[in-house]
């Protein structure tokens, strides 16, 4: 069989049209891979063989019959765990959802189920999706293919790091301040925030749901697109969810993209930023000047304030969102409260990890009564500032670039002490979520060894022109090798 | 300090958390050094600029009034930790 | 001694009349198995979102409209914050400051007086769980069931200002709130089965002054009754504590049925935190003009305007009109029996006598029983063309109430017709004459109250159905012979 890691979604839709592999014998061949080299990378919570497998068998039969199946059939994908899937455990990655069946699915989920993908299992992340190195999960920490000493990032360092060391085919992660173009950066692999409204977040556990979107995580940017494709439009029943015909998004990708006008943001190069990284982000630049992009160095002025209003913004919706989690109708539950506040109190005390809590008190406290105007109403405000830069930057440009994260994927350990850093690794994620703008991360080459990622941000359901740019950069960069060597045999 | 442990222990209250003794002080700690961090948005002048809930310029998102069966009792108590006569049990609540 | 006065503010809570609840599909139905009308949406699974009903929205407005509101342009919804076992997401999604409806009022009429209670706002908001404690009541519990059936029915909210001054007002205002909400088809408000609930803020204040005093708020009165003697107390209390030179507290404090008193519910100290943010997974609401006008075709006529015209058109007395437009299915009642029938008096005089009688008697609602206007109007029919006696009548209605068969069919089955045939009530007065000699004898001699007894023998021979001016003129008759 050929090296399944390197396999894309249209490669293996041409395999199984064509007969030359059944998506049994893929996915047993992904189910091996994972048994190999999961115990390393440890991005799975949850595998799920015996459905994944159930699920090829129905693919191959469909084939037999001769009937025609859809790009993502019979193309092995696997879930952030705070995606529910009726049946299979949402953990969340904490002791309160350790043992939590949902008994429906998130409407991704089933977009996707109809689409004929099959879930190889559930992935690792922060607890909650509130961390940026996925060391808060509560049940182990994921390493970063590339370098196991690394964190893979976070929140969704389990689906990046799956894809990244060819677990799976593509993952789904969600993104809230950066959750996903953080961690894909840090893992060498693409991963897209679309705009607030484009994808259902039903399903979804919300952290900040003003905030919070489902993206895909690939390895390139032609599976982006139809992953995408799959996973977006309106959703009865979420009434956040845009009512807006979906693209054909794969149409995108022409190598185009000459006379676009895109803008070099000069505060994203400013703060705390690698002479490697900035270095890698200009030379990305320069290709697609060449390709004749327009580029530009321009201001988004009210950039640093970002990341702090986004944390009052989200912990403050958290600090609501999580009070469910209160051990009366699931979840875990201290059996030995005599009385109900006790019980609240030890349930969620022993249930919920530290950087959870913190936030959870941190978004209590900034809409407690007399600080609410200070904190929240603040925060609400400035949002309403950043996206003002946004708007009127977007009169003269149809995106932007950026470097995704100011640093390489730094050492497991290094930050978990001091939060304050950690959430630092959020800083050019963060204003898109605030701005509900679409975003998009893309490798663009090594700095110390370790990948660095390129960001596009692009205007309110302009996930095309995201696709168009990464796309004809990610052709024009080579397609040299971009996964890490694991095979280890 | 921004935030005192008094407040902090207050604030734990409010959202029903037990936080152990011997954590009180680190938890503040970290509180503070976030919510300096956070001061930094008094330098903006936002007297005049409305404050945004919703990113979205969407209205009126509706369903009608239609009724369409829930979940039978079994998956919904199906996680519960205590569970009589159909219902959820609970400790006593004074 | 000083003379004191009670300054009264009502919040009462009303279940919306929509098939399915607010945020979700699952059915409003009362009663039901516990956790048998769930989903996944109202048990506040994790990944769930709401999604508004628009019926919720629609009867919010036209409720705004009956009482008279400022329908808000522009409204949203926000979390109220706080943990109890019954609300599964330990917030509730409610409205703060821009709640669908503001600046309203309502009349009211107290002893023949009518006086303008304002309302200050209106918001839509969803419905807790239910619980069952062990034992009697929750103190003293060693644990609590949680049903969330009813978890997710829309409920308004509706504030008054604090413009009532006595229990009796504050009584008016509820039923007048009641009777505006049932008109309008926007509640069924039927406070037993809790779609209609009251709490009360209360204070009192020396007769004339301006100030306002510290108040207290009630909780816990679970019918019309309960909230006029929760307030009689409360406000005697507060009175007497300010008599002894003390000071009222303010605080939350529920009414105890059983004791009669008001007792202390949470200190202000205590008072919830409720933290509330705006609703990130409901979009705001825009209401133009088009959809409240649309709203407003669909009000009807409201009580005190159809007791107005109850006394104009039909002539009735005050007191009948207010009766029978106390509430919508009474008046509609009314009026289809008196456009087929005429005599309003007469009809209202039914409709508040048996009727309500029989209603109250059976503690049900007009649209539990199987009487119809057409069984009401054929019984009056019946009397009037002499087929049965008025009291007969009476009878035959109670008979119709219970079984619902029709007056004709309980007249033939019980034989009921009333005797008019005078060849045959010669002979039975001819037998009563003979039996009571007496009596004959004293009425020939002057007494003539004598005549009322051999009346009532008659009747009662004939088990009531004969026709007593049939009687009375053949008596007549025979004992001046």
């Amino acid at each position: 069989m050929e090296n399944i890691v390197n396999l894309t979604i249209t490669e293996i839709h041409k395999l199984l049209t064509d007969k030359e592999l059944s998506a049994v014998e893929l996915t047993k061949a992904f189910l091996d891979y994972i048994d190999r080299i999961d115990p390393t990378i440890r991005a799975f919570i949850t595998v799920t063989e015996n459905t994944a497998l159930a699920q090829a068998e129905e693919i191959d039969r469909a084939i037999a019959q001769g009937k025609k199946i859809g790009l993502l059939s019979g193309v092995p994908m696997a879930l952030k765990d705070n995606l529910c899937t009726a049946g299979v455990k949402t953990t969340c990655c904490s002791k309160m959802l350790e043992n939590w069946v949902s008994p429906y699915s998130a409407t991704v989920v089933e977009k996707l189920q109809e689409a004929g993908a099959i879930m190889l299992g559930k992935l690792n992340m922060d607890e909650f999706a509130m961390g940026s190195s996925t060391e808060n999960s509560k049940f182990f920490t994921t390493k970063n293919p590339w370098d196991t000493s690394r964190v893979p990032g976070g929140s969704s360092g389990g689906p990046t790091a799956a894809v990244a060391a060819g677990e799976a085919i593509y993952t789904l992660g969600s993104d809230t301040g950066g959750s996903i173009r953080q961690p894909a950066s840090f893992c060498g692999v693409v991963g897209l925030k679309p705009t607030y409204g484009r994808v259902s977040r039903y399903g979804l556990i919300a952290f900040a749901s003003s905030l919070d979107q489902i993206g895909p995580i690939t390895k390139n940017v032609r599976d982006c697109a139809i992953v995408l494709k799959a996973i977006s439009g309106f959703d009865p029943y979420d009434s956040t969810s845009v009512d807006i015909e979906v693209p054909d998004y794969e149409k995108a990708l022409t190598g185009e993209v000459n006379g676009l006008r895109i803008g070099i943001p000069k505060e994203y190069f400013e703060i705390g930023i690698s002479k490697e990284i900035t270095e890698k982000v200009l030379k990305a630049v320069e290709l697609l000047e060449d390709l004749g992009a327009v580029c530009e160095e321009m201001s988004l002025p009210h950039t640093e304030y970002a990341l702090p209003a986004y944390y009052v913004i989200a912990p403050a919706e958290a600090s609501s969102n999580l009070a469910r989690f209160d051990g009366v109708s699931y979840g875990y539950r201290d059996e030995n409260a005599e009385d109900v506040i006790s019980m609240y109190k030890n349930s969620r005390g022993e249930g919920l990890g530290p950087e959870v809590k913190r936030r959870i008190m941190l978004g209590t406290y900034a809409l407690s009564s007399g600080y609410y105007d200070a904190y929240y109403l603040k925060a609400q405000k400035v949002r309403t500032l950043i996206k003002q830069d946004f708007d009127k930057a977007f009169e003269k440009f149809d995106a932007f670039i950026t470097p995704t994260t100011p640093s390489i994927a730094f050492k497991a350990g290094d930050k978990v002490e001091d939060p304050l850093a950690m959430y630092k690794s959020d800083l050019f994620t963060v204003p898109s979520n605030m701005a509900g703008i679409p975003a998009i991360s893309v490798p663009c080459g090594f700095a110390e060894g370790m990948p660095v990622g390129l960001q596009i941000i692009a205007k309110p359901f302009a996930e095309e022109t995201l696709l168009r740019i990464a796309y004809a950069y990610e052709n024009c960069r080579g397609t040299e090798v971009l996964l890490p060597d694991l095979e280890v045999n | 300090m921004t935030i005192s442990l008094k407040e902090l222990e207050h604030v734990a209250e409010l959202a029903r958390l037990s936080i152990p003794e011997n954590e009180l002080k680190a938890y503040t700690c970290q509180l503070d050094d976030i919510l300096k961090s956070i001061e930094k948005l008094k330098e903006l002048d936002t007297d005049n600029v409305e404050p945004t809930a919703h990113i979205l310029p969407v209205r009126n998102v509706m369903r009608g009034d239609i009724v369409r069966e829930g979940i039978g009792r079994e998956d919904a108590l199906g996680g519960a930790p205590d569970v009589e006569e159909g219902q959820f049990k609970v400790p006593k609540i004074v | 001694m000083t003379e004191y006065e009670a300054v009264i503010g009502l919040e009462v809570h009303a279940e919306l009349k929509t098939n399915s609840k607010i945020f979700c599909f699952c059915t409003t139905e009362f009663g039901g198995k516990p956790n048998t009308h769930v989903c996944p949406i109202c048990l506040g699974l994790p990944g769930t979102l709401p999604v508004l009903n628009e019926k919720v929205v629609d009867l919010a407005i036209k409720a705004g409209l009956a009482l008279n509101c400022e329908i808000a342009e522009f409204s949203k919804f926000d979390r109220k914050n706080y943990y109890y076992p019954d609300l599964p997401k330990n917030f509730q999604i409610s409205q703060y400051d821009l709640p669908i409806a503001r600046e309203g009022y309502l009349n009211i009429d107290v002893d023949g007086r009518q006086k303008r209670i304002g309302i200050t706002r209106l918001h839509m908001e969803e419905d807790a769980g239910k619980l069952v404690h062990s034992g009697d009541s929750i103190t003293g519990a060693d644990y609590s069931l949680v049903d969330y059936n009813r978890t997710g029915v829309p409920l308004i909210e509706i504030v008054s200002e604090p413009d009532m001054s006595s229990p009796e007002e504050a009584r008016a205002y509820l039923d007048q709130l009641k009777a505006i909400l049932e008109y309008t088809d926007v509640s069924d408000c039927k406070m037993q089965e809790g779609s209609l609930r009251c709490d009360a803020n209360v204070s009192v204040r020396p007769k004339g002054s301006q100030k306002l005093g510290t108040k207290t708020e009630v909780k816990n009165m679970n019918s019309f009754r309960a909230l006029q003697r929760a307030l009689e107390y409360e406000i005697e209390r507060q009175i007497e504590v300010l008599e002894e030179g003390g000071q009222v507290v303010q605080e939350t404090r529920s009414w105890n049925e059983a004791r009669g008193i008001t007792e202390t519910m949470r200190s202000k100290e205590d008072a919830h935190d409720y933290r509330y943010l705006p609703e990130p997974d409901l979009v705001p609401l825009v209401i133009d003009v088009e959809w409240v006008e649309r709203i407003r075709q669909t009000i009807p006529e409201l009580p005190l305007e159809r007791k107005k015209r109850f006394v104009e058109e039909y002539g009735l007395p005050e007191y009948d009109a207010g009766v029978v437009t106390s509430s919508k299915k009474l008046a509609d009642f009314f009026e289809a029996c008196v456009e087929k029938f005429g005599n309003p008096k007469e009809v209202s005089n039914w409709i508040m006598g048996e009727l309500m009688r029989l209603l109250n008697a059976n503690n049900m609602e007009l649209n539990d029983s199987p009487v119809t206007p057409g069984g009401l109007i054929r019984i009056l029919e019946l009397v009037k063309e002499g087929t049965i006696s008025g009291k007969i009548a009476k009878q035959v209605f109670e008979e119709m109430f219970n079984t619902g068969e029709t007056p004709d069919a309980i007249i033939k089955k019980k034989n009921l017709i009333q005797i008019s045939d005078s060849g045959e009530l010669e002979g039975i007065i001819a037998s009563v004459m003979e039996n009571n000699p007496k009596s004959v004898e004293d009425y020939r001699s002057g007494k003539k109250q004598a005549l009322k007894f051999l009346v009532g023998q008659v009747m009662k021979e004939t088990k009531g159905k004969a026709n007593p001016q049939l009687v009375n003129d053949i008596l007549l008759k025979k004992l001046s012979e």
